[in-house]
């Protein structure tokens, strides 16, 4: 096994946890304690093997500011249908696949309290670390897909034998809503997939892709056209060329596959109004399931919209901007307003993920390199840079805020926000942590949480300055509830609710998982360059695309408009354009 | 030509052409012959009937691989056996196999569960074999006297097969509602086939869809003319349809179908859900294809042959290939794709909002059954839409579906295993005894949940495989129509969660119910279950074997 070769490297990485969950199935039932030590050693290797590709493993090295795809390779799956085995990294989702390695570390930590069918948890825990791995590494669409519902199980299964009272429904929920979404992106997918032709791009083009030089010959010998799955591929046809433009009632084929792809994501992510399967499936899993939900799963959503769909359908993300950024803005104000009103402790911090994750979708959607702004793309590359910083940022700081209320409910079996107080003279080492966690939420300067707020609402203000005035407002009121829990829950006199006497001080075991989430929060929050340096690169460069996708069609409109005097004039310029649109660019 | 020489052209084609491409439905019925006349003959009636069953059927099997090897398969030439009677090509050489495959599978399995005992078992292994016999005919069916044959031969042994639990009144009212409803349905439907013979002067399919094309539709139905010719031609296709509903259980001639499966034995159902659906598939496929993009036979003499009087107007193949096939079919097409996608749509919603309120896992399954059917009947639509323009699409239309049935042999046929295997540990198929089986039969029930979340659609198993495939022709199209059943087949699909789900919630999530016993399954219906699970991960991992052969058996069909 050679580790040098990315496509060894990576699914090593992918396939690892699932390798270790075939070993779990062996093990034997009565051993416990060492099938979850097992289960441990199998993520910190997956997280060493992620940290591998930063601090540079030859042969599988991440190049620091390079912001193309890295380490891309690609293997025949189902020919019939050219799916190819495509995995690669860049600046966008090396953070997302370390965070995704670390936070399933961490929440395997945070599952020892688990003594219920431990074998089976430790599986399913595996397989779905697996699966969110391969999402973030997936090039080819229909990989992506697969890796995507592959969680599904897992994730079902997780919630519905492990969690509470009302387990049954939330993980049901859970399955429904996420299906739904995922069904309507395999629409997309198709829809896509059949329209793309791959003979307009040239060869250089083409191998730049990822796409190997015998399936290159291949295609530019073909007379019919060559579909394609490929991820890199689906991006370039959709910025340089019109083949996404057939019109089916109305709107472009283009318009559809946004729309469906959108409203897939935006259920992971989740946006109201599609988040209601959210409070459930966060209050009735166990707590480490909550971590990974929170920290993760919902990361996936924004990393879909940023890598699928904003790049590949860019006519319907620009037409759809204001509609995007709304809905962000709606669900933080919704999600900060619902969160106000709980008294549930875990379900505050599921709708303050809500809330947070709005910031997610605005940053991605304030679409300012306009003729306006002379195609100025910078404000939007601090909106896409904040959301992914933000997305990062929430998927630390509401991992340990799960933990944190996980860690309470351990002790005293209830979350009853109006039953606690005076956390903090019994438990000041974790409450310390606590308060510095629920801070690095709250977005708090030198916290992590302060960094991609900021970024987005300043991006906000060149796009439209209502949403940047109503989104800056959203932190009074994020300030308003966090200090109130805070408040309510560590400070005051004495605590006077059930299980008092088990309010034990925090354990090495719990000490050593909120202690590097702090750590990283406050890392990030005091010196973003760590985490910008890795991504802005690839994160810019994909809003440049878009930019420049803006201003040529913005060009190809005013000479249609302009040629529209004589016919003749109108078809030679038309034919020049076409010829443009379909010479990429380098 | 005289008699003589007319004989001697019969004994030809039927010794050097046709025979030795029919040899395993000869070993099948040799098979059933010989376990029939075993009971007869004392030295004979000692061997189980499981074991005539078993080698019959894997020889059958091993025989219907292709003559010249699967590697050659996409060139495979259609030939017309029996004058025309008969078809083989690809699509025969997929459909036998897995015809085939599926039997030797159900032998083992109603070996397992005890319901081919030592003293049943012949009764049992004649009427399978027979039925299966029936459904081989039915894939390769040419001419409408042998789809009505192959109907016939595939429903009646199937009716006995429900039934054969003596003694239970479920088990004989379903089997009588079942045979009635068949007879009905058998009736209609001839009824259409002598419309259409009557009207377009043969019954033989290819020749069938050419005289179609001469009849000049378009022109008479825009000048109006002919009124009675074209609506009785509009009822010919639909009577046709209804028999061909009734195999397929397509709404609204599905009412069989519940009580069927919920009477008869597990196995059965499983039976019936699968090689009938299957073959019922494969005939209307070959229906569509007749009459929606007619091939001129290869065997110009075999048409002429033919004993049929009718044939003797059939058109030569230099005359037939002047005329262009595109512009009179049209609206063939367009009725036959209307037709085919309106049933789907309907049957797929209709059984999956039936399957909701089940409380019994056969009926439900059933239900599931009459959702899938709909399912594979989408692809149909599109291939009917795609004959004419482009017959590469049509192509790949017809390998999804093959694709699609490949995969839910293996699904449906674990399904009902374990159904059947439960039945004899717990006794009950109510999907409420299955509480908490995960800690009394863990591996059974991971099966089950594999096999569900195939059922469903979703990744990493080859349910998906199929789903996509089937979906994959639908957008590829790109029709307002097919785009419609991509959505309506998509939205079912989130339906249909629910109804799988609660099997695998009572499994897996819910405490044993107090009255069931303790529960003893044997080691070999676990490996049973296991080994026919397990295709279904390694048909989604390693799909190239199984969408290969689905291409290259509808290759030939457009040459």
């Amino acid at each position: 096994m050679n580790l040098h070769s990315p496509a060894t490297y990576l699914s090593l990485l992918t396939f690892l946890p699932a390798a270790a969950a075939v070993v779990v199935c062996f093990l034997p039932k009565d051993q416990d304690e060492f099938v979850k030590k097992w289960t441990l050693g199998a993520t910190v290797v997956a997280f060493l093997l992620s940290l591998g590709m930063l601090v540079g493993w030859p042969g599988i090295a991440f190049q620091i500011g390079e912001p193309g795809m890295q380490h891309v390779f690609s293997v025949d799956w189902i020919p019939s249908f050219q799916v190819h085995y495509m995995m690669g990294i860049d600046g966008i989702s090396l953070p997302l696949v370390v965070l995704t390695t670390l936070i399933s570390m961490l929440a395997m930590g945070a599952s020892w309290p688990i003594t219920k069918h431990v074998k089976a948890y430790c599986m399913l825990f595996l397989l779905l670390e697996t699966g969110m791995i391969g999402v973030f590494l997936a090039l080819d669409f229909f990989l992506f897909y697969v890796f995507w519902e592959v969680m599904l199980l897992p994730m079902y299964f997780l919630i519905g034998v492990w969690g509470g009272p009302r387990r049954e429904y939330a993980a049901i929920k859970f399955f429904l809503f996420t299906l739904f979404g995922s069904v309507l992106m395999l629409i997309a997918l198709l829809m896509l997939y059949y329209s793309s032709d791959l003979r307009p791009l040239d060869a250089g083009l083409l191998a730049e892709v990822g796409i190997s030089q015998t399936d290159i010959e291949a295609i530019q010998a073909a007379d019919t056209p060559q579909h394609t799955f490929n991820l890199l591929a689906l991006q370039e046809l959709g910025q340089t060329t019109d083949q996404f433009k057939n019109r089916l009632a109305g709107k472009t084929y283009e318009w559809w596959a946004f729309l469906l792809l959108f409203v897939g994501f935006v259920i992971k992510v989740p946006s109201v109004p599609l988040h209601t399967w959210l409070p459930d499936a966060h209050v009735e899993a166990p707590t480490p399931i909550s971590m990974i939900l929170a920290g993760i799963l919902l990361k996936m959503g924004g990393y879909g919209l940023l890598r699928i769909a904003y790049p590949i359908c860019p006519e319907a993300a620009y037409d759809l901007a204001m509609f995007v950024c709304t809905l962000g803005v709606v669900s933080m104000v919704y999600g900060a307003f619902a969160a106000l009103a709980q008294t549930d402790f875990k379900r505050l911090v599921a709708y303050s993920s809500i809330s947070h994750m709005g910031y997610v979708v605005l940053g991605l959607g304030v679409w300012s390199a306009t003729a306006g702004t002379d195609y100025n793309p910078d404000y939007w590359k601090m909106g896409m840079n904040g959301a992914l910083f933000q997305m990062i940022a929430h998927g630390i700081s509401s991992a340990g805020m799960f933990f944190m209320v996980g860690l309470l409910y351990d002790r005293v079996h209830h979350r009853d926000l109006n039953q606690f107080g005076g956390i903090f003279g019994k438990m000041p080492l974790s409450s310390g942590l606590a308060i510095g966690i629920f801070f690095a939420g709250l977005g708090l300067p030198g916290l992590c949480g302060f960094i991609g707020e900021f970024f987005v609402v300043l991006a906000t203000w060149k796009f439209s300055i209502p949403l940047a005035v109503v989104s800056a407002a959203v932190v009074i009121l994020t300030a308003g509830y966090i200090l109130w829990t805070l408040q309510r829950v560590y400070l005051g006199a004495d605590y006077t609710g059930p299980h008092a006497e088990a309010l034990t001080p925090i354990t090495k075991r719990e000490l050593s998982i909120a202690a590097p989430l702090l750590a990283l929060a406050l890392l990030f929050g005091v010196y973003p360059r760590a985490l910008l340096d890795t991504m802005e690169p690839s994160v810019s460069q994909t809003v440049e695309r878009l930019a420049e996708w803006k201003e040529r069609d913005d060009q190809a409109k005013e000479t249609r408009q302009d040629s529209g005097k004589t016919t003749r004039q109108a078809r030679r310029l038309t034919n020049h354009h076409q010829q443009q649109l379909t010479t990429p660019s380098p | 030509m005289t008699f003589q020489s007319l004989v001697d052209n019969l004994v030809n084609d039927t010794l050097q052409v046709s025979l030795p491409l029919y040899w395993p439905e000869m070993v099948l019925c040799a098979t059933i012959v010989l376990l029939l006349l075993a009971r007869l003959i004392k030295g004979f009636s000692r061997v189980d009937p499981f074991l005539y069953a078993i080698v019959g059927t894997i020889a059958a099997l091993a025989l219907s691989a292709p003559t010249d090897g699967f590697a050659t398969l996409d060139q495979l030439q259609r030939t017309e056996l029996f004058t025309g009677m008969l078809v083989y090509d690809g699509v025969t050489v997929y459909l036998r196999l897995v015809l085939l495959l599926f039997a030797v599978l159900m032998v083992v399995l109603t070996k397992l569960t005890g319901l081919a005992d030592r003293i049943e078992g012949q009764d049992f292994y004649v009427l399978l074999l027979g039925a299966t016999l029936g459904m081989c005919i039915m894939a390769s069916a040419n001419h409408l006297m042998t789809i009505f044959l192959g109907v016939e031969m595939a429903s009646v042994p199937s009716y006995v097969l429900v039934g054969i639990l003596r003694g239970r009144r479920r088990a004989s009212e379903a089997a009588l509602k079942y045979a009635i409803f068949g007879a009905g349905a058998a009736g209609v439907m001839l009824y259409g086939i002598s419309l259409l013979a009557g009207l377009l002067g043969t019954a033989h399919l290819p020749t069938l869809g050419l005289q179609l094309a001469q009849l000049d539709l378009p022109g008479m139905i825009a000048e109006g003319q002919e009124l009675g010719t074209l609506a009785a031609l509009v009822l010919a296709g639909l009577m046709v349809g209804v028999g061909l509903a009734f195999k397929l259980s397509a709404v609204p001639f599905h009412f069989w179908c519940p009580d069927a499966f919920e009477g008869g034995t597990a196995e059965v159902a499983g039976f019936l859900s699968v090689a009938s659906k299957a073959a019922a598939l494969a005939l209307l496929v070959r229906v569509t294809l007749a009459v929606c993009a007619p091939q001129a036979s290869p065997l110009p003499q075999t048409a002429m042959l033919s004993e049929d009087p009718t044939a003797t107007v059939v058109t030569t193949p230099e005359r037939s290939s002047e005329i262009p096939l595109d512009t009179p079919l049209a609206p063939v097409r367009t009725y036959v794709a209307l037709f085919i996608g309106i049933v789907a749509a309907v049957t797929c919603t209709f059984g999956n909002l039936a399957a909701f309120g089940q409380t019994n896992i056969k009926r439900m399954l059933a239900y599931s059954t009459i959702a899938h059917a709909g399912y594979m009947m989408m692809p149909i639509a599109a291939v009917a839409l795609l004959a004419g323009s482009s017959p590469e699409g049509a192509e790949q239309a017809v390998a999804s579906l093959l694709i699609y049935l490949g995969v839910y042999l293996f699904m449906n046929l674990a399904a009902f295993a374990i159904i059947a295997f439960l039945r004899n540990a717990i006794g009950s198929e109510e999907i409420e005894d299955y509480g908490g089986l995960i800690s009394s039969a863990p591996v059974v029930t991971a099966c089950m949940v594999v096999v569900m979340a195939s059922l469903l659609g979703i990744p990493p198993l080859a349910g998906f495989l199929g789903k996509f495939a089937a979906f994959a022709v639908l957008a590829q199209a790109g029709t307002p129509l097919t785009l419609t059943l991509l959505v309506i087949a998509g939205l079912n699909t989130v339906v249909s969660l629910v109804y799988y789900w609660r099997v695998v919630q009572t499994m897996c999530l819910r405490p044993e119910p107090a009255t069931r016993g303790p529960l003893t399954l044997g080691l070999t219906p676990v490996v049973y279950v296991v080994l026919v699970t397990l295709p279904l991960f390694l048909l989604f991992l390693f799909p190239a074997p199984l969408t290969n052969l689905a291409r290259d058996a509808a290759t030939q069909l457009f040459p």
